[in-house]
């Protein structure tokens, strides 16, 4: 019998640990309770209760998440807890990052929730189609949409599941998990339905592709080890690698990189991005919010995960092979971001590059982490990541809240009608005089962004880049730098356009603002000014009714109000992040027991 | 700012049981700052009251401060100098320190200087700025005055002294300019502010120094330390603080500011710019004596200044005719005289405080007067348009008289005891110095007699040159007194202008109290006989006084200002100050920047657009990659993993 066959797992009943399955039960069961709640409640009162019951959810989860990091937690040699079989591997890491991805998600939630007038964001019913009567009758019924919230809470525990993945095929069912709400959620965005139609099938279908990586790269990882136990991959075979399988290190090799592959979709690194700017532009802007920066947590979760535990076991000794696949990853998406985000005119499209370029500054850190030593484990890039997540989702659902604020609207006074969102930057001339609150914040966050000090973005670079020093790829982090010098570039573009330029005059329609209309008329999402890929001539023709018929008449910028707790969101993401940048000492701290292993 | 309110209160081991007023030290800066923000946050609301609860934080710190008085002079000597400590504020491995007040008489001095003339000139403020819209925040900005003022005089370390160093330069900043509409006065505290910023920088090398040479900044460390350090350290340490003074207590070269802050409301003239800012930089010089101690080149210099700052503000005194720009100029001098006291060593320091002292009082009281002519008389502001008016104001007339008389130095009137004393300790020591400085202080003497004179002669004396509608010269004038809100300070000064140098020369108590700081001084001759100096300083102020009777009492002023000679043309233009400092460093300066200008247009964002641009084109060419097509999009991810796959597989091979 060759080791294989010995190894073969047999069923054990796994030993149920429920104080530590609860978060994840929290909020899953509550999402769950969502459906119910669609069917059973009355619609008056839907939407109060789906929000409640979300809100109580996610708390309550990082609630419960803060306890078992005081007081529950109490590592094993490994750092770890094993749950269910080892299907799940709780460690401070896990805790942290959810913790994170929690937060940010309640955040994220209040934007989402704003159905204030002339701000909801999500179309009457997402099943007609795009300009039909029956959609035109539901927006005059003044139908709401309330699934939006057990998806949204569905998303969420997919992405707490992501870094807590003990086994592959949990990993990637948590992929899958968080995904699926998100391709359904990117495709109900009221204003431009078309756009987000198409933005949400593009998403799919490449979501569909790279999920195709991830299982074929989960396979070939088992033809090598025989398990899909990450703790058994490393541990048990790798140690004494079978005869017979000596030749087959290619197999693990190629494994492993499509498992990065799978995972850096998610997190929209180059040269898998290119979804990134078409869906966040398509999407409705307060799940582009949540999307951008929770799935971009979740996924870094993953891509840990996975670089730790590939990475620097002697047996497996796959060191080299990761670092350089990150190592590419990471200057392709710094460069490609921060260069592409220059040539961008659409505030949408422009902070979807400057999230590939962050996935690109994360990896940075990620590409520093160490070959074992012989003695310790060691990961100071796992607070490094953490702590840049957190700097880069608060602002992120900070920027993004903003921007669903400034509309294009038509007409004047009481008769002035709301449309979608003015994002094209020559529309945001004067946004400074004009509403000066969410114009601070916004260049708070875009600060925060471009790494200027006193914001978190600046002590997430600082932190994150050090890792790469320390890890000996200096060289690395000084082309990071230099490309957050380029980002600069355009983030204090629109600081100076907020403050310092004056409003175009009402009548005249900015000229460049044309041409984006005619793009979105054609229902295609691209950088490019022309292409049709997707939505065909006749669709379009019907999609104009609605609401690109009206913005080619209108060259009008309002700024709505929001609601309360859209505000809230913004005011609380601004002051987390000038707080992070002026005093990180204390968060930065409780992070250091993340550099532990296991992530 | 509110984060300095205290976390704990404690005394050091060594010193004598806390008692009630020690412990609420803290509230001396509190408690305005406190009452600043209020007014200043409520906004409108607080307009009625606002200036009733700015005198109220004023006067609280006045009783804490007598409070402390009352149990400082209860302890002997030795225990007269109290630390108490607030809050860890600065913790590194290099650096830590405590945020504390020190406690001590030359501390406490200031501390009733300030609080009791504050108070006084806040009780004035409420009449004399009635009319104003903005006297909220004029009351606002005075606290803030007190607090940073209390807080640079209480500090226990040079870095919590520097906090309240730049508070009382930003509140004179925003009181100079408090009028801001008119664009001179805005110019006026524009001015300030960058004169003194070139003090700062002087104060910030010092404290670099002191932490290079010391290892700290804390007074204990400080000037405990200065008994080892090299004598070239503490010169470079010296110099730089005495910078720091000049532009703070406006000395020749950084003194060209002071004459334009009259800009600001006469309340503020008083108490900023006569009685208490001003004269920071002799505490600062006092409080760093054994640093001074070992630099005599340091404290040479420190006299030098004084010296040539005292004759130069006196110059400038006699030919101005603008009532409140002669007070500037006299008090130029006088803290010429204070500063000269300073840079005589231990000998001139209590002196030099003690002068200060009764100057807090003489001039404050005289600034006050000339703010209560011009309240009677459309704010007029030219001497030779007064004239005459002791007829219509007496008590403004008497209580100006007892500044006058103080400040010419008349016995048995305050200004006698002080100044007398910094002559006779000028003329104190070896070689040419006693001679210069004795000199330079008995003829300064005899100057300030001839231009004060003059200044009072002209406004309550002689005939009426009043402006008259008949004539086209201006609104015709109707001068009467104050109301009692505005002459019940006036009186008060008075009293002290009158008795207070006396009082505290009793059996030189004054100067014993001080010692705990300055220590003590074997007393030394001067190399003239005292009577001499005495007697020659009474003929100098006297022949002064008659010279300035008689030109401008006994016969007619002109209305115009004559020609004059070349000195008097001269001095109208503060000695071409403004000249100086605009060829030797505003031109250059300006040229400076322009080339700098010109060189980061050029150089630095030719550059940075460079990378930009680059960065463009780079991404229009890359932008046709992002067409919109799934099918590209999914070829080039297949691409990418196509690449990234050989390379790994390359770099295991």
């Amino acid at each position: 019998m060759t080791p294989l066959i010995a190894a073969a797992p047999q069923f054990v009943q796994p030993e149920i640990w429920w104080t530590w399955l609860a978060p994840y039960l929290l909020v899953l069961g509550a999402a769950v309770v969502g459906v119910l709640v669609e069917a059973f409640v009355a619609p008056r009162a839907r939407r109060s209760t789906q929000l409640t019951l979300a809100l109580v959810a996610l708390l309550g989860a990082a609630g419960w998440n803060v306890w078992l990091w005081v007081d529950q937690f109490a590592p094993t040699e490994f750092k770890a807890i094993a749950l269910v079989n080892g299907s799940l591997m709780v460690s401070y890491f896990t805790l942290a990052l959810q913790t994170v991805i929690l937060v940010v998600a309640a955040l994220a939630l209040l934007v989402v929730a704003d159905r204030s007038r002339g701000a909801d964001d999500f179309a009457p019913t997402a099943a007609a189609i795009p300009g039909s009567d029956y959609e035109e009758l539901a927006r005059t019924k003044g139908l709401q949409q309330t699934e939006i919230y057990p998806l949204f809470l569905f998303a969420v525990g997919g992405m707490m599941l992501f870094p807590a993945a003990g086994n592959l095929l949990t990993m990637f069912i948590a992929l899958e998990i968080l995904s699926l709400p998100l391709y359904v959620m990117s495709g109900m965005a009221r204003h431009r339905r078309l756009l987000s139609q198409e933005a949400s099938l593009k998403y799919f279908l490449l979501g569909a592709f790279s999920s195709a990586f991830f299982l074929m790269g989960m396979a070939l990882v088992y033809g090598y080890a025989g398990t899909i136990n990450l703790w058994a991959i490393t541990n048990g075979h790798a140690l004494q690698v079978p005869e017979a399988l000596v030749g087959g290190r290619p197999l693990l090799v190629m494994g492993v990189v499509m498992l990065l592959v799978g995972v850096l979709f998610k997190v929209g690194a180059v040269p898998f991005h290119q979804w990134t700017p078409d869906v966040y532009q398509g999407a409705p802007t307060s799940i582009t919010g949540f999307m951008a920066a929770c799935t971009k947590a979740a996924a870094f979760g993953a891509v840990i995960r996975i670089v730790v535990w590939f990475a620097p076991f002697i047996g497996l000794d796959l060191h080299e092979e990761i670092q350089v696949t990150i190592v590419i990853v990471a200057i392709a998406s710094m460069l490609l971001g921060s260069v592409l985000g220059v040539v961008q005119h659409d505030v949408k499209r422009l902070l979807a590059y400057s999230s590939i370029a962050h996935a690109g500054f994360v990896l940075v850190a990620v590409a520093g982490v160490l070959p074992y030593d012989g003695q310790t484990f060691v990961f100071p890039m796992n607070s490094a990541v953490i702590f840049y997540l957190l700097a880069y989702g608060l602002a992120t659902v900070g920027a993004f809240a903003v921007v669903r604020l400034v509309r294009e609207s038509q007409g004047r006074g009481a008769d002035a009608v709301t449309l979608g969102e003015a994002t094209h930057l020559s529309q945001w001339a004067g946004l400074g005089r004009r509403s000066p609150f969410l114009a601070v914040a916004f260049s708070v966050f875009l600060l925060s962004f471009a790494g200027i000090p006193l914001t978190a973005g600046f002590i997430g670079k600082f932190t994150a880049f050090k890792v790469a020093v320390d890890g000996g790829l200096w060289w690395l982090a000084v082309l990071a730098v230099l490309c957050s010098a380029i980002a600069v570039f355009f983030y204090v573009r629109i600081i100076v356009l907020m403050f310092f330029v004056d409003p175009a005059a009402d009548d005249t329609e900015p000229e460049p603002a044309r041409e984006v209309v005619a793009v979105g008329a054609l229902g295609a999402t691209s950088d490019a000014p022309v292409g049709t890929p997707l939505a065909g001539e006749p669709e379009a023709g019907v999609g104009l009714r609605l609401s690109d018929e009206l913005r080619r008449t209108s060259g009008g910028v309002t700024v709505l109000k929001g609601s309360v707790g859209s505000r809230v969101a913004i005011a609380v993401a601004m002051v987390g992040t000038l707080l992070l940048g002026v005093l990180p000492g204390p968060v930065l701290d409780l992070l250091e027991k993340t550099v532990n292993f296991l992530p | 700012m509110l984060s300095m309110l205290p976390v704990a209160t404690e005394v050091a081991p060594a010193m004598a049981a806390a008692g009630f007023w020690q412990e609420n030290a803290w509230l001396l800066v509190a408690a305005p700052l406190v009452s600043a923000g209020i007014l200043l946050l409520l906004g409108r609301s607080a307009d009625r009251w606002g200036h009733w609860l700015g005198l109220l934080a004023s006067t609280l710190t006045f009783v804490v401060g007598a409070g402390i008085l009352v149990d400082l002079l209860g302890s002997p000597a030795g225990e007269r100098v109290r630390e108490v400590d607030l809050f860890s504020w600065i913790s590194t491995s290099e650096l830590d320190l405590v945020a504390g007040l020190r406690l001590d008489p030359l501390s406490l001095t200031f501390v009733l200087l300030v609080t009791f003339v504050g108070s006084l000139i806040h009780l004035y403020s409420v009449a004399y700025m009635e009319n104003d819209p903005a006297r909220r925040r004029f009351f606002a900005y005075l606290n803030l005055f007190v607090a940073s003022m209390l807080l640079l005089v209480l500090a226990d370390s040079y870095l919590l002294l520097f906090v309240g160093w730049e508070g009382v330069g930003l509140a004179s900043y925003l009181l100079i300019g408090f009028w801001n509409h008119v664009p001179a006065y805005a110019t006026a505290a524009k001015k300030a502010f960058v004169m003194n910023r070139v003090a700062d920088v002087g104060m910030i090398i010092a404290l670099g120094l002191m932490f290079s040479t010391f290892g700290g900044l804390d007074f204990t460390t400080v000037l405990a330390g200065s008994a080892d350090a090299s004598e070239g350290k503490l010169t470079a340490i010296g110099l730089m603080l005495l910078l720091a003074a000049c532009g703070k207590s406006a000395q020749f070269p950084l003194q060209a500011w002071l004459g334009d802050a009259m800009a600001g409301p006469t309340p503020v003239s008083a108490l900023i710019h006569a009685a208490t800012m001003v004269t920071a930089g002799v505490y600062l010089i006092v409080r760093s004596g054994p640093v001074f101690d070992g630099a005599p080149t340091a404290l040479l210099v420190v006299a030098i200044v004084g010296a040539i700052t005292l004759l130069f503000g006196a110059i400038v005194g006699c030919a101005k005719d603008d009532i409140k720009k002669t007070l500037a100029a006299s008090t130029m001098s006088q803290i010429g005289y204070m500063m000269l006291a300073a840079g005589l060593g231990p000998i001139g320091y209590a002196f030099a405080i003690f002068h200060l002292l009764t100057h807090g009082f003489f001039k404050a009281g005289m600034f006050l007067g000339a703010g209560s002519v011009m309240h009677g008389m459309n704010d007029q502001v030219d001497m030779r348009r007064f004239g005459g008016l002791s007829r219509y104001m007496k008590i403004t007339w008497l209580t100006f008289g007892a500044g006058w008389l103080a400040i010419l130095g008349i016995p048995p009137f305050s200004g006698f005891w002080s100044k007398d004393k910094i002559i006779e300790s000028a003329f104190v020591g070896e070689g040419w110095q006693p001679w210069v400085f004795g000199t330079v202080a008995l003829l300064g003497a005899g100057i300030t007699a001839f231009y004060m004179s003059r200044l009072f002669f002209m406004t309550f004396h002689g005939k009426q040159r009043w402006t008259s509608e008949a004539e086209g010269t201006g609104p015709d004038q109707h001068p009467h007194e104050s109301p009692i809100l505005m002459t019940l300070p006036m009186i008060v000064l008075a009293v002290g202008s009158v008795a207070l140098g006396g009082v505290l020369a009793i059996g030189d108590g004054f100067v014993t109290w001080l010692e705990p700081v300055t220590g003590h001084v074997e007393h030394h001759a001067p190399v003239i006989p005292v009577p001499v100096i005495m007697a020659a300083t009474i003929v100098l102020v006297l022949l002064g006084a008659f010279l300035a009777w008689r030109q401008y009492a006994a016969s007619t002023v002109p209305v115009v200002a004559p020609r004059g000679s070349l000195l008097t043309r001269a001095a109208r233009r503060d000695l071409y100050q403004d000249d100086v400092n605009e060829g030797l460093v505003m031109r250059p300066g300006q040229y400076l920047t322009r080339s700098l200008v010109f060189g980061d247009a050029t150089l630095v964002d030719g550059a940075f657009s460079g990378l930009g641009r680059t960065s463009s084109g780079l991404g229009r060419a890359l932008r046709g990659l992002q067409n919109g097509f799934v099918r590209s999009y999914a070829a080039m991810m297949a691409l990418g993993i196509v690449v990234i796959a050989v390379v790994v597989l390359a770099v295991q091979g």
